[in-house]
C-alpha cells in the first residue's frame, strides 16, 4: 500500500534524488559507535536537534491553552497543568527539555572543541553554532517569564538589570525589550511573540545553515 | 587621460546594465523600507510614548516615624498599556540621628531583588537574591554596587508625602 502509493507519487514528481541527497550518505567509521563506543561523543549535536524538535512540538501544543496576559498566564498554565489529560506530561516536557537542551548543546560544542572540528574549513560552522547557542539562551529567557509567577517575575526583572547595565545603550535596551518603564503586560507579549516567533524563526534558519555546512563539508576526520 | 586618434571618448554614462541595477535595487529597497519600516515603528513604540511624572501621594503620619526603619505601603495609580491599576509601592521610612525623614526604595541596586531590614539581626538591609548588604542609610555594604534609591520626600500638615525616585543623597 505504502509502496504503491510511493511508487505514483515517485512517477510524477522524481522524489527520489531529493531524499537520496538528504539521506543516502555513508557514516564514516570514527563516528560510529557500533565500531568504537567512544564515538557516542558524536551524538550530541543530533541529541540536541531532537530535544530541539520536542521543544517546537511541545511549545506548539502549550500554545492551545497558554494565554499571554498578566491577569491570565498564572492560571492558563495551572489549568493546562493540572485540569488538562496529559498536561503534567506536556508542560514537564518543555519544562525539562529546556533545560537538557543546554546540556546537550554544551556536550556538543565540547565535543567540536576536543576533536578540533572548529578549525579550517569549518570556522564558519562554528560561528553559525555559536549564534544557535545565543538563540538557545534567548528563548529560555523569555519563555521563563510566560507562566508568569513570582520566580518568573523576578528572573525577568533581574535580566531587564542586567540588560540595563550595558554602557550607554543599557537603559534603552531594557525599555525596548520591556515594551514601557516597567515588566508588565507589554513585556508578556512581547517576550511571548518573540518566544513562539521571532526567535524559534532565526532557529530554524541557523539550523538550516548548520545543517547544510555539514552535508557539504562532511564529518571532520579522525583524531 | 589621453585621447588618441581613432579611439572613442570616454562619455560619463551609465550603461543599460548600471541603468536597470540601479532602479531595480532602488524600487526593491523602497518596497522593502515600506514592509519593514511599520513594524519597526510599531515594535518600538514604548520607548517613544511619554512618560507621566509620578505624583506625591500621602504614605503616613509624620509623628509615626522612628530612627529603626519601617515598611510603608502605598499606591499609586499605574498604567500599563491596556491595562490600569492601583499599584502598591513599598518605602522604607526612618528618621537619621538629626532627625531628618527618608525614605528608601525596597529595589535591590544589584539585580533588583526586594530587601527588607533586619533580617538578619544585623541592623540592616539584606537581599535575599545574592546576599546584597545595605546599612540604614542604604549604603552598600556587600555585592550591590550602588546605594539602595530614595524617594523624594515632602512633608505637610504632619503628614509624609513620596514622590518620584532619586539616586541616594545620603551616602
Ligand atoms: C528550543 C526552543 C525552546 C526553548 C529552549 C524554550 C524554553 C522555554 C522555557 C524555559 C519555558 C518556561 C517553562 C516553565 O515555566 O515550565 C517555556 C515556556 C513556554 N514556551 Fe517555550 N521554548 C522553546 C520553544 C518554544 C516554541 C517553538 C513554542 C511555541 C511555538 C514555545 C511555547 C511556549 C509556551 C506557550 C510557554 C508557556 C507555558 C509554560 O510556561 O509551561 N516554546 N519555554
Ligand atoms: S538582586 Fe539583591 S543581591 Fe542580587
Amino acid at each position: 500500500m505504502f509502496k504503491a502509493v510511493y511508487n505514483w507519487i515517485d512517477e510524477r514528481l522524481d522524489v527520489a534524488p531529493l531524499w537520496r541527497d538528504v539521506a543516502d550518505h555513508e557514516v564514516p567509521e570514527h563516528v560510529n559507535p557500533a565500531h568504537h563506543f567512544s564515538a557516542f561523543v558524536y551524538c550530541f549535536g543530533g541529541l540536541t536537534f531532537f530535544i530541539t524538535v520536542i521543544q517546537i512540538l511541545s511549545g506548539m501544543f502549550l500554545t492551545m491553552y497558554f494565554v499571554p496576559d498578566i491577569n491570565n498566564a498564572y492560571a492558563s498554565v495551572d489549568y493546562l497543568q493540572h485540569k488538562v489529560a496529559f498536561g503534567g506530561i506536556v508542560r514537564g516536557m518543555h519544562h525539562w527539555g529546556a533545560s537538557l537542551v543546554i546540556v546537550m548543546m554544551f556536550l556538543h560544542t565540547l565535543r567540536v572543541f576536543f576533536t578540533g572540528s572548529y578549525k579550517a574549513p569549518r570556522e564558519m560552522n562554528w560561528v553559525v553554532g555559536m549564534l544557535i547557542f545565543f538563540v538557545m539562551l534567548g528563548l529560555g529567557f523569555t519563555g521563563y517569564l510566560l507562566p508568569w509567577d513570582n520566580k518568573a517575575y523576578y528572573a525577568t526583572k533581574v535580566g531587564m538589570q542586567i540588560a540595563e547595565s550595558v554602557p550607554y545603550i543599557g537603559v534603552y535596551l531594557k525599555e525596548l525589550m520591556q515594551g514601557g518603564t516597567i515588566v508588565g503586560a507589554q513585556t508578556l507579549t512581547r517576550f511571548f511573540a518573540i518566544h513562539v516567533f521571532f526567535l524559534p524563526g532565526a532557529l530554524l534558519a541557523l539550523l538550516a545553515g548548520h545543517f547544510f555546512m555539514i552535508r557539504k563539508q562532511g564529518i571532520s576526520g579522525p583524531l | 587621460m589621453s585621447n588618441h586618434e581613432g579611439q572613442k571618448p570616454v562619455r560619463k554614462e551609465m550603461s543599460r546594465r548600471q541603468f536597470l541595477s540601479y532602479t531595480l535595487g532602488g524600487t526593491t529597497a523602497f518596497m522593502a523600507g515600506g514592509v519593514a519600516l511599520p513594524m519597526i515603528r510599531f515594535a518600538v513604540d514604548p520607548l517613544l510614548q511619554k512618560k507621566e511624572e509620578s505624583a506625591f501621594i500621602k504614605v503616613t503620619e509624620e509623628a509615626k516615624i522612628t530612627n529603626d526603619p519601617v515598611e510603608y505601603k502605598f499606591k499609586i495609580h499605574q498604567v500599563d498599556g491596556w491595562y490600569e491599576s492601583e499599584a502598591e509601592l513599598v518605602a522604607w521610612i526612618s528618621k537619621d540621628a538629626n532627625g531628618n525623614i527618608f525614605a528608601l526604595s525596597p529595589v535591590c541596586k544589584h539585580l533588583g531583588c526586594t530587601i527588607g531590614w533586619n533580617t538578619e539581626n544585623s541592623d540592616q538591609y539584606v537581599c535575599p537574591c545574592h546576599g546584597a548588604h545595605y546599612t540604614r542609610d542604604g549604603k552598600n555594604l556587600s555585592v550591590a554596587p550602588n546605594p539602595l534609591d530614595e524617594y523624594e520626600v515632602k512633608l505637610d500638615g504632619g503628614f509624609i508625602y513620596l514622590g518620584p525616585i532619586k539616586p541616594n543623597t545620603r551616602v
